[in-house]
C-alpha cells in the first residue's frame, strides 16, 4: 500500500519537478534579457496605449514582474539555505519533494497556507495583524530603488530611478524595526516582548553605522543616485579594477566588511540573531505567529537578506559591472553570492549576547566607520 | 488522616503527602506583589527549547538582567525509588536506566555494583572489562550530547549535528550489543546481559579511530571560537570553595579546578589499572569555574575515555562466561550498602537497605549528581543576563530524568 502510494507520488512528482527548473530558467532568462525586454515592452505598449498612459503601463507591468520575482526569491533562498546548512553539517538536506528537494519550499508554503490562523486572546489584534504586513512591505518597498542594470540607451532598469535612492533605502529599511517591535508588543507574550525590544535596540543601533558607511561611498562618488555610483565603478582592469572595494586600499575593503556586518545585524542573522534567539527566547518576536503571518516574517527576512546583499554589491562590488561586460545576471550572481556567505556564517558561528552585540556596534563599528568617513573624504579632497 | 492502621515505620505516625484542607504552599515561587518597579517574572520552561528537558525556572528580571532565579523541579518525577521498594532487585535495573536517560549504562552499572556489594559477590575479568568499555563509551556519548547541545544553546547549530553523528555510532554499537539504543538493561547483578558479539571489538576500535579526528574538528569549530569564549568564559562562576560546599561532582567539580575523580580516587572495576589523566580545568580564558571550563573539561574527558576504551579492548580476556556470577536468587542478608561510581555527570551512588532474605529491597535511594548541581543554580545565576541562564543550565549538563527520578 505504502509502496503503491509512493509510486503514485513519484509519478506525480516527476513532471512537477520540471516546474521550478523551468521557473528558474525563465527567471534567469528574463533577468539576462531585461534590457531587450524593456525595449520590447515599451515598443509593444507604444502601439496600443495612448501616450499619456504609456509610462504608467510600463511601470505597472515592470512592478508586477518585479514583485513576482521577489516573491519567488524567498522560496529559493529557503531551499538554498537548507542546502547550504545541510552541506555544512555533512548531510543532504531536502531530497524528497522534487529533484533535490526543489519543491520542498512550495510544499512548506502550501502547508503554512492551510494552517489555522491563530491570534492570542489577549493580543493587540490591530498591531498583531499589521506587523507582518509592515515587515514584508518594508522589505519589498526597499527593492524599488535597487537598479538591476542599465540599457545601452541609458535607461535604468529599476522600479523607481530615484536620484536620492540611497537615502530612500536608509529610510525604508528602518520600518522593519517598527514591524518587529509591533509584533513583539502586540503578541502580549513576554518572550516576544523581549525579542521585539532587542530587535528595536539592535536595528536602531546598527542603522547608524550603516548610514555612515553608505556616506563613505557617497562621499567618494559624489552622488546619492545608485546608477551613478555603479557607473563610477565601471572600467579598470578586467572590468574589476575600478570596483570601489579595491580603491583606497584598505579603507574601502574595511568599509565593505563593516557594511556587511551591519547588514547581518539589520537582518537579524547569526551571529546577531538575538531578537529571535531560539535557545533563549523560544522564537523571539514571532513566538505567537503561525501560518501565513509567520511566513510573512520569513519572506521579509529573506527579502532583507537579498536586499542588503544587493546593496553591498551595488555600493562596493560594482553592481552589474563585471569582467564580461555589464549584465543584470552578473549583479544577481553577486547578490546571491553574498546571500550564500550570510548563510555560511549563520551555520558556522555562535550567537553574541545582547550587551556584546551593542558593544560591538558602539565601541568598534561606529568609531571605525566615522574614521573611514573622515579618512576617505580627506584623501578625496587632497587628490 | 489518622485512619486505623495507617502508621508508618516503627509505629511512627503516617506522613501525610497530600492534604486537601491545607492551603497550597506557594512561598517558594516569586510573587508578583514583591516585585519592585521595572521587575518582571519570566517563566522559563517546562516547555522551553533549552532547559534540557522539563526544568522550569522562574526568573525575576530587570530588563535583560536576572535579579534572582528559582528552579522548579519534579515535572519528570516517576516515583522510581518507591517503585524499587515493590520489585525484586534485578527488576529495578530498567528503572535505573530511566534516571539519566542519556547515560543509562552508568546508572545500571552503579546499581549493579551496589547490589553486588550488598551480596558480597564480584565479577570476572571479562565482565569488568566489558563494563568499563560500555561505561566509557556511554561517557563519550553523553559528553557528545552535552557538547553539541551546549553549542546549540550558545547559538551554533552545526557542532550539534556533528556530535550527534558520532553519538549515533556509539548507540549503534550499543544496539548491536544489547538490542537497545537508549535504555539498555545491560548491567545485570553479577554480570551483563549479553556477551560482546563477534566483530564488535573491531568495529569499536574503528569507531575510536574515526571519532578522534571528528572530535578535533568540532573542538576547533566550537571551543576556541572567539564568540563562544566571550559568551561562556566569564559567566556562571563556581569557585572551588562553592563547588566543595555544594558537594558538586564530576565534570562540574573538575571544572572548578578540583582534582577529584572516583575512577582514580575510589576505584571500582579495576580502574586503577588503566592509564588515564583526570582532567582539571586550567581556565585559560577567565576565572576558574566558568561555563567554558566545565564545557572544556567534558571535551577533554572524551579523549581520556578513548584511551581507557582502547586499553580495555586490548586487555579483554578472549573467553569467559559473562553470566557465570549472576545469582539465581538475589536474597541478601539484612544490611545496607552504599556504592558510588563516576557516571558521566558525576558521582552517582545508590544506597540500598535490605531486609533479611527478602527478594525485594526495603529502600533504594539514588544520589544524583544533577540534583546536587541544581542546588547552586540560584547562586550562580544571580546578576547574569537571560542569555547566560541558558548557558549556565547547559554547562551544568543536567538531565531532568535523574533530578526528578
Amino acid at each position: 500500500m505504502i509502496t503503491r502510494f509512493r509510486q503514485i507520488e513519484m509519478r506525480l512528482m516527476g513532471p512537477l519537478t520540471l516546474i521550478p527548473i523551468v521557473l528558474c530558467l525563465v527567471v534567469l532568462g528574463t533577468i539576462a534579457a531585461l534590457p531587450m525586454l524593456a525595449a520590447v515592452i515599451s515598443e509593444l505598449v507604444g502601439d496600443f496605449v495612448p501616450a499619456g498612459l504609456q509610462h504608467l503601463v510600463v511601470v505597472v507591468l515592470g512592478t508586477a514582474g518585479f514583485v513576482g520575482i521577489l516573491a519567488l526569491n524567498p522560496i529559493y533562498s529557503i531551499w538554498l539555505e537548507r542546502k547550504v546548512a545541510a552541506h555544512v553539517q555533512d548531510r543532504l538536506g531536502p531530497m524528497r519533494v522534487g529533484w533535490h528537494g526543489l519543491l520542498q519550499s512550495f510544499a512548506d508554503g502550501v502547508k503554512l497556507l492551510f494552517k489555522e490562523d491563530l491570534i492570542p486572546r489577549d493580543a493587540d489584534r490591530v498591531l498583531f495583524r499589521l506587523a507582518p504586513m509592515l515587515a514584508i512591505a518594508s522589505a519589498f518597498a526597499a527593492f524599488a530603488v535597487v537598479p538591476w542594470g542599465v540599457r545601452e540607451d541609458g535607461v535604468v532598469l529599476a522600479v523607481s530611478n530615484l536620484n536620492i535612492g540611497v537615502l530612500y533605502f536608509i529610510a525604508i529599511t528602518s520600518l522593519g524595526a517598527l514591524a518587529v517591535l509591533m509584533a513583539g508588543w502586540g503578541s502580549n507574550n513576554k518572550y516576544a516582548l523581549y525579542g521585539g525590544m532587542r530587535a528595536a535596540a539592535q536595528m536602531v543601533s546598527y542603522e547608524i553605522p550603516t548610514a555612515i558607511l553608505i556616506l563613505v561611498v557617497v562621499a567618494q562618488v559624489g552622488s546619492l543616485h545608485i546608477p551613478d555610483i555603479v557607473a563610477a565603478q565601471s572600467g579598470g582592469l578586467l572590468g574589476v579594477g575600478d570596483w570601489l572595494i579595491f580603491q583606497l586600499f584598505p579603507l574601502n575593503l574595511i568599509a565593505f566588511v563593516l557594511f556587511f556586518i551591519c547588514g547581518l545585524a539589520e537582518t537579524n542573522r547569526t551571529p546577531f540573531d538575538i531578537p529571535e534567539a531560539e535557545s533563549e527566547l523560544v522564537a523571539g518576536f514571532h513566538t505567537e505567529y503561525s501560518g501565513m503571518r509567520f511566513a510573512f516574517f520569513f519572506l521579509a527576512e529573506y527579502g532583507n537578506m537579498l536586499l542588503v546583499s544587493m546593496l553591498a554589491a551595488l555600493l562596493f562590488l560594482g553592481g552589474w559591472v563585471g569582467p564580461f561586460g555589464s549584465n543584470p545576471l552578473i549583479f544577481f550572481l553577486k547578490g546571491f553570492g553574498l546571500v550564500v556567505v550570510q548563510m555560511w556564517l549563520r551555520w558556522t558561528l555562535p550567537r553574541l549576547r545582547v550587551d556584546q552585540l551593542m558593544g560591538v556596534c558602539w565601541k568598534y563599528v561606529i568609531p571605525i566607520s566615522f574614521f573611514l568617513l573622515i579618512a576617505t573624504t580627506v584623501i578625496k579632497g587632497l587628490m | 488522616m489518622d485512619k486505623p492502621g495507617s502508621t508508618g515505620f516503627d509505629g511512627a505516625p503516617a506522613v501525610t503527602l497530600y492534604d486537601e484542607e491545607l492551603p497550597p504552599d506557594n512561598s517558594y515561587a516569586f510573587s508578583p506583589e514583591d516585585l519592585e518597579e521595572d521587575e518582571m517574572i519570566l517563566n522559563m520552561g517546562p516547555q522551553h527549547p533549552s532547559t534540557h528537558g522539563v526544568l522550569r525556572v522562574e526568573l525575576k528580571t530587570d530588563g535583560e538582567i536576572v535579579k534572582d532565579s528559582r528552579p522548579h523541579i519534579g515535572y519528570l518525577h516517576r516515583n522510581f525509588e518507591k517503585h524499587a521498594e515493590n520489585i525484586d532487585y534485578q527488576g529495578v535495573i530498567p528503572f535505573t536506566d530511566r534516571m539519566d536517560y542519556v547515560g543509562s549504562m552508568g546508572n545500571s552499572l552503579a546499581y549493579a555494583l551496589t547490589v553486588e556489594k550488598l551480596l558480597g559477590i564480584g565479577v570476572g575479568e571479562r565482565v569488568a572489562g566489558i563494563r568499563v568499555i560500555t561505561a566509557e563509551l556511554q561517557r563519550i556519548a553523553s559528553h557528545l550530547l552535552a557538547m553539541g547541545t551546549y553549542g546549540m544553546d550558545i547559538g551554533a547549530f552545526t557542532p550539534f549535528l556533528l556530535c550527534f553523528q558520532q553519538r549515533e555510532r556509539v548507540l549503534d554499537l550499543f544496539e548491536w550489543l544489547c538490542g537497545a539504543r537508549l535504555l539498555y538493561n545491560y548491567n545485570w547483578v553479577g554480570g551483563v546481559s549479553h556477551d560482546l558479539p563477534e566483530g564488535w571489538t573491531d568495529k569499536c576500535r574503528r569507531f575510536l579511530d574515526e571519532f578522534v579526528p571528528v572530535l578535533d574538528e568540532v573542538d576547533k569549530l566550537l571551543s576556541h571560537n572567539k564568540i563562544f569564549i566571550r559568551r561562556t568564559a566569564d559567566i556562571g562562576i563556581i569557585t572551588p570553595e562553592m563547588a566543595k560546599d555544594y558537594a558538586l561532582s564530576g565534570p562540574n567539580l573538575r571544572g572548578s579546578g578540583i582534582d577529584w575523580d572516583l575512577r582514580r580516587d575510589d576505584p571500582y572495576l579495576g580502574y586503577e589499572n588503566y592509564d588515564f589523566n583526570v582532567i582539571v580545568a586550567d581556565s585559560p580564558h577567565g576565572p576558574v569555574g566558568s561555563c567554558w571550563d566545565r564545557y572544556f573539561v567534558r571535551v577533554r574527558e572524551m579523549y581520556e575515555s578513548v584511551k581507557i576504551v582502547r586499553q580495555a579492548l586490548d586487555r579483554l580476556p578472549a573467553e569467559g562466561d559473562v553470566q557465570e556470577n549472576v545469582p539465581r536468587f538475589v536474597r541478601p542478608l539484612a544490611g545496607e550498602a552504599y556504592c558510588r561510581s563516576e557516571a558521566p555527570r558525576g558521582e552517582l551512588a545508590f544506597y540500598i537497605v535490605a531486609e533479611n532474605k527478602k527478594p525485594i529491597p526495603y529502600r533504594v535511594k539514588g544520589r544524583s549528581p544533577c540534583f546536587v548541581a541544581m542546588g547552586l543554580f540560584h547562586e550562580i545565576t544571580r546578576g547574569e543576563m537571560i542569555a547566560d541562564i541558558i548557558a549556565i543550565i547547559g554547562s551544568l549538563d543536567i538531565v531532568l530524568g535523574e533530578i526528578d527520578r
